[in-house]
């Protein structure tokens, strides 16, 4: 049964769709229910810890060998950045953010409404064995930032996040309170957590609780 | 607590983000069809116990969610060394 396939004649099928339903269709993030402009509206000015939710992004999970040529050279000319091949590291460029996550997997994080074009894009310039998969109404990004953002982090995670472990531009896996976060520090004071879509709400409320001490200031 | 490293992330990390998996290097039998049940057996249920070297297979859970591994001593349980899956361990047990 098996000898009829032979590899080199093999055609992937993979059914690829806009995820985006169309701007008449209103899009909830994993926090809508929190509503996070309402809060922003209404918070104080100071407190050490700033949150806010970058909601309804569109995140693609690469999959591929770093031998495979043409994934490498592919991915690079369609994301317009070459996938950081370095542990623990990510890269920027414009809206695009490309994550490590082993080393056969990144985290491409880019606008919405680019995610459908961008995976097509992928497709098209890759060859061999690779996956693009369109994880965007699976997680979301949390962003914390403020001078006591460090502080959230030492009480949630097993990270060693001081900033000679943990430069800017770092990328890690861990565990985050009982749930599980890719951290990556964007800036000096500023951390973006992944977070899937279902320990969302309860993340919510663990940072909440965390940074009450500090003052939170929730941003639109 | 194990500071376990991570061959694919290349640091330390603390034990949490890690899984056990249990004895390393368990080969599955070449031809299963033809096994005797006592094969089966020993390649399904049957493990070794150690006093001593053990080489064990650990999974970075929630971290780079690879494979590979560890070998440790199971009176100190100290982490002699850590190697990826597919190499063969430099520390092994005397005799």
């Amino acid at each position: 049964m098996s000898e009829t396939l032979a590899p080199e004649n093999e055609v992937a099928t993979v059914a690829v769709m806009n995820q985006l339903p169309g701007r008449d269709v209103r899009a909830e993030s994993p926090l809508y229910h929190a509503e996070m402009d309402k809060l922003a509206a209404r918070n104080p000015r100071a407190g050490g810890v700033l949150l806010r939710e970058l909601k309804l992004l569109g995140h693609l999970t690469l999959r591929g060998s770093q031998d495979n040529q043409s994934f490498m050279s592919g991915c690079e000319a369609v994301l317009g950045v070459a996938l950081p091949t370095q542990p623990l590291t990510s890269v920027e460029k414009g809206s695009v953010s490309v994550r490590w996550i082993s080393p056969d997997e990144w985290l491409v994080v880019l606008p919405g409404d680019q995610a459908f074009e961008v995976e097509r894009g992928l497709r098209a310039a890759i060859e061999g064995h690779y996956s693009v998969v369109n994880v965007s109404g699976g997680q979301t990004i949390l962003e914390l930032s403020g001078p006591n953002a460090i502080d959230v982090l030492k009480k949630s995670t097993a990270l060693d996040v001081h900033p000679s472990q943990f430069p800017v531009g770092k990328v890690a896996g861990s565990v985050f309170a009982k749930s599980t976060a890719l951290v990556r520090r964007s800036s000096e004071d500023t951390w973006e957590l992944v977070i899937r879509r279902s320990f969302a709400d309860y993340l919510w409320l663990w940072l909440q609780d965390a940074s009450r001490e500090y003052g939170l200031v929730i941003k639109s | 607590m194990f500071y376990i490293y991570c061959p694919h992330c290349r640091e330390h990390r603390e034990e949490e983000e890690f899984h056990a998996k249990g004895q390393a290097h368990i080969a599955r039998p070449a031809d299963p069809d033809n096994c005797t049940d006592e094969e089966w057996g020993n390649y399904v249920f049957f493990r070794k116990n150690p006093r001593g070297l053990h080489h064990e297979l650990w999974y970075h859970s929630t971290g780079c969610r690879k494979f590979f591994n560890v070998t440790r001593d199971t009176v100190s349980y100290e982490i002699k060394e850590v190697y990826k899956i597919g190499e063969q361990p430099q520390v092994v047990a005397k005799g």
